[in-house]
């Protein structure tokens, strides 16, 4: 007997034993994984950097570029086309891209639903609401308008539509219900839109249709400042957040027992999202897919919803894959341009496809 | 106890067994009446609830569902919460972990209201296992469990070597270490509820809610599940507050119960005493059926009518032989049974009829006859195995009688 007995407790141990390694090859795998994903990132990153400065109506060599660049000489044509138009260009792509991943990240961790993101939420299309209204009635008086009365009204547009969600989520607690109403807001902003640009007067509105179509072009060192700022802020706050976002992925319940304060927090992850999103709208017009596509291929890719490696990997995530739609909006038929969500969207939507279908068979396994 | 003992004595088949029965329990009660009233006086002296409701009216938007609930509860006491199903016994719990808010009255918690604590105070004094469906993305069971940890953890949220040891602990304790890299997904719902306890039980409570914390398990882990709850409440001193649909569970693993019906607490007390009488029948409104209080046990209607079938069996045998009639509807009449026969208490609620004699006992002249009567008229009779012994010798009397009458057949 006492024989069989030490003979179970090894085999117990021995199971212990075990299940001890597999998880620390389970977290070893993890950690291998993670930092494959940021290392194919941070490569495609650069790759798609030196091929979009590389690219464009005026051939330069990279050597020139290099010296540009780095060296800031170079003939004043080479400086004005890398320092004026190119560089700040390419740079905003990849902080416009990374904050518009990230808002969609947020509001599906909000909406506990992948397919949440700031253009099918109506955050674009109250932003486009509010820049169609002051344009009309500014332009109509003064004359011009500024970009940044543009920038501004777009902002303030996307929190508009922010607000209201919040509004109808204090009494509305089902989050599908939810973002349904949060559809409906953008059915309705594009609807009023529609309606202003039906009675105004085409030369009022030039100016909307170019904005609405969304687009890179036309960057200054000033955007960048401006929106890199905003954003780097949002960005840093929305990473302290990430573990009580971790949380907020086990639902409202769980992660108040694990000490959130659910109400305030809410509040928060939707004004941070808005902000990401109203500032990339507000410099670059509406832009769709990014905020869904891109953190649902992270996700995929790193194998977890884990916010504090996913917030990082989806930011650079969405810089990588706006600079790459900009650079093919750019060069597929050029020297015509591409709006960038007729790109976004070419690569973007599949991904939700492939996404829905993805999720079905894994509910069935 | 006064009262039980007026219902014993008011019995006119009182009998020797069950007066040892209820001695016991007469001292058992003796003994938590004398702890009860040691906490109270404790109570009066510093108040030592570790939860206490005072006053509690819980419900949603405003509309009380239930009102006026008074309960203190110790340190380490496991309390549960039946009743029909939309009594509100969850509404209580929500209220309880502060996911509703109160209508009116107050909770302390730990000497403090517990509107005082902040989210994240509470979070590593109290623990919840809810019926909410969860459907975490990408996470191992692992995961799920390690984000009971979270209270613990530094801003980024990681597990130091400890950390990892009580997760890896808490796993083993629900027997889920095997399934602890398996999607969380794609696990059933039982093995859900385990990984669930362990979430809660390695956040390292002071007090534990639990929410029909066994409504996917199987038999297994409803012992197993009940089992640690008892280890936790009794060894590490946790309070535990839970719902549970199974009365015969609840009877055997609480300390207190609290019977929620209609807008109030229906009874409270300790099980021995809930589980008496007919208030389980009333808590559940059971007019399709009975429980027996005593058994903790379920049984369908019985058949009424005029008995087809006569059962002669003793200790047990005829037990399987109701339940058959039972199923095929045909009324019964079941003898001769001593009053602490197990096949007298199951007889009770299924015969039509039931010739009972007192424990011990030789068998009297009416028994007697009324069995006689039975084989005549009856148009079957099942004997079942009878035990004869010096009490029960005119027993053979019957059966004889039985058998010859060509209508006997054995079970």
């Amino acid at each position: 007997m006492p024989e069989q007995e030490t003979r179970e407790n090894n085999t117990i141990q021995q199971t212990v034993k075990n299940t001890e390694t597999s998880y620390h090859a389970e977290i070893l795998k993890r950690r291998m994984r993670y930092t494959l994903v940021f290392v194919i990132l941070a490569v495609a990153f650069l790759l798609v950097t030196v091929i979009n400065i590389n690219t464009g109506n005026v051939d330069i060599s990279v050597g020139r570029i290099l010296r540009a660049v780095f060296l800031r000489k170079g003939t004043t044509d080479d400086m004005n086309i890398i320092w004026k138009i190119r560089l700040p260009r390419i740079l905003m792509a990849a902080i416009l891209g990374g904050a518009l991943s990230l808002s969609g990240f947020l509001l599906q961790t909000f909406f506990e639903n992948p397919i949440a993101g700031p253009f099918v939420l109506g955050i674009s299309s109250g932003a486009k609401m509010i820049v169609a209204v002051v344009m009309i009635l500014v332009v109509a008086r003064v004359g011009a308008i500024s970009s940044w009365a543009m920038i501004l009204a777009a902002f303030a547009g996307s929190l508009l539509s922010t607000g209201f969600i919040l509004l109808v989520s204090r009494t509305v607690r089902n989050m599908s219900a939810l973002l349904v109403a949060g559809i409906m807001i953008g059915y309705i902003c594009t609807a009023v839109t529609n309606l202003l640009v039906t009675f105004a007067a085409d030369s009022d509105i030039a100016n909307l249709h170019n904005w609405s179509q969304g687009s890179f072009s036309g960057m200054t060192w000033d955007n960048v400042y401006v929106g890199g700022g905003i954003i780097a802020v949002a960005v840093v706050l929305v990473f302290l957040m990430a573990k009580p976002i971790g949380a907020f992925q086990l639902g409202e319940a769980y992660a108040q027992s694990m000490g959130v304060n659910v109400k305030q927090f809410r509040i928060a992850l939707i004004l941070l999202s808005s902000i990401l999103s109203a500032t990339v709208t507000a410099f670059a017009g509406p832009i769709s897919f990014v905020g869904i596509a891109v953190p649902f291929l992270i996700k995929r890719a790193l194998h977890t919803a884990s916010p504090v490696v996913v917030i990082p990997a989806a930011f650079l995530g969405g810089a990588v894959f706006c600079m790459a739609c900009d650079l093919i909006a750019r060069v597929a038929f050029a020297p015509t341009e591409l709006e960038i969500s007729t790109v976004t969207a070419i690569f973007g939507a599949p991904v939700v496809i492939f996404m829905l279908i993805w999720r079905q068979k894994g509910k069935r396994a | 106890m006064n009262s039980a003992k007026q219902e014993t004595e008011g019995e006119d088949r009182v009998n020797s067994a069950k007066l040892d029965a209820e001695e016991e329990e007469s001292v058992n009660s003796a003994k938590l009446d004398a702890e009860e009233e040691e906490s109270m006086n404790d109570a009066l002296n510093e108040n030592t609830w570790h939860l206490h409701l005072d006053g509690l009216s819980v419900g949603y938007n405003g509309h009380p569902v239930i009102r006026d609930i008074h309960l203190g509860i110790h340190r380490g006491e496991i309390v549960t919460l039946i009743g029909p199903n939309g009594a509100g016994k969850s509404t209580i719990l929500k209220s309880i972990t502060r996911q509703l808010s109160l209508i009116s009255g107050t909770v302390i918690f730990d000497q403090k209201t517990l509107s005082s604590y902040s989210y994240k105070d509470l979070s590593s004094k109290m623990a919840v296992v809810l019926t909410d469906r969860l459907h975490p993305e990408l996470m191992t069971c692992h995961d799920v469990v390690a984000t009971g940890r979270y209270p613990y953890t530094g801003r980024l949220g990681r597990l130091t070597k400890e950390d990892e040891q009580k997760v890896e602990d808490a796993m083993k304790a629900v027997q889920a270490q095997e399934i602890g890299s398996r999607d969380f997904n794609a696990i059933s719902d039982g093995q859900k509820q385990r990984v669930l306890l362990a979430r809660a039980i390695c956040q390292d409570p002071d007090i534990i809610i639990l929410d029909e914390p066994t409504s996917f398990l199987d038999i297994k882990h409803k012992l197993k599940l009940l089992s640690i709850l008892r280890t936790m409440a009794k060894q590490k001193n946790i309070t535990v507050v839970m719902s549970l649909h199974e009365i015969d569970l609840a009877m055997k693993i609480s300390d207190r119960i609290l019977c929620v019906h209609g807008d109030k607490i229906f009874k409270s007390g300790p099980p021995e005493d809930i589980f008496k009488g007919d208030t389980i029948q009333r808590l559940y409104d059971i007019d399709n059926g009975s429980f027996d209080p005593l058994f903790g046990s379920v049984e369908l209607p019985g058949i009424k009518g005029r008995p087809e079938v006569l059962v002669l069996s003793s200790s047990g045998t005829g037990i399987p032989v109701y339940r058959k009639l039972q199923r095929q509807k045909r009324p019964f009449v079941a003898g001769i049974l001593y009053t602490n026969d197990v096949d007298y208490r199951i007889a009770r609620q299924l015969a039509s009829e039931v010739i009972e004699e007192k424990p011990f006992h030789e068998i009297s002249d009416r028994a007697m006859q009324q069995a006689l009567d039975a084989v005549q008229t009856c148009t079957q009779i099942i004997d079942a195995g009878v035990e004869i012994g010096p009490c029960n010798q005119r027993m053979q009397e019957i059966l004889k009688a039985a058998h010859e009458s060509g209508k006997c057949v054995l079970a």
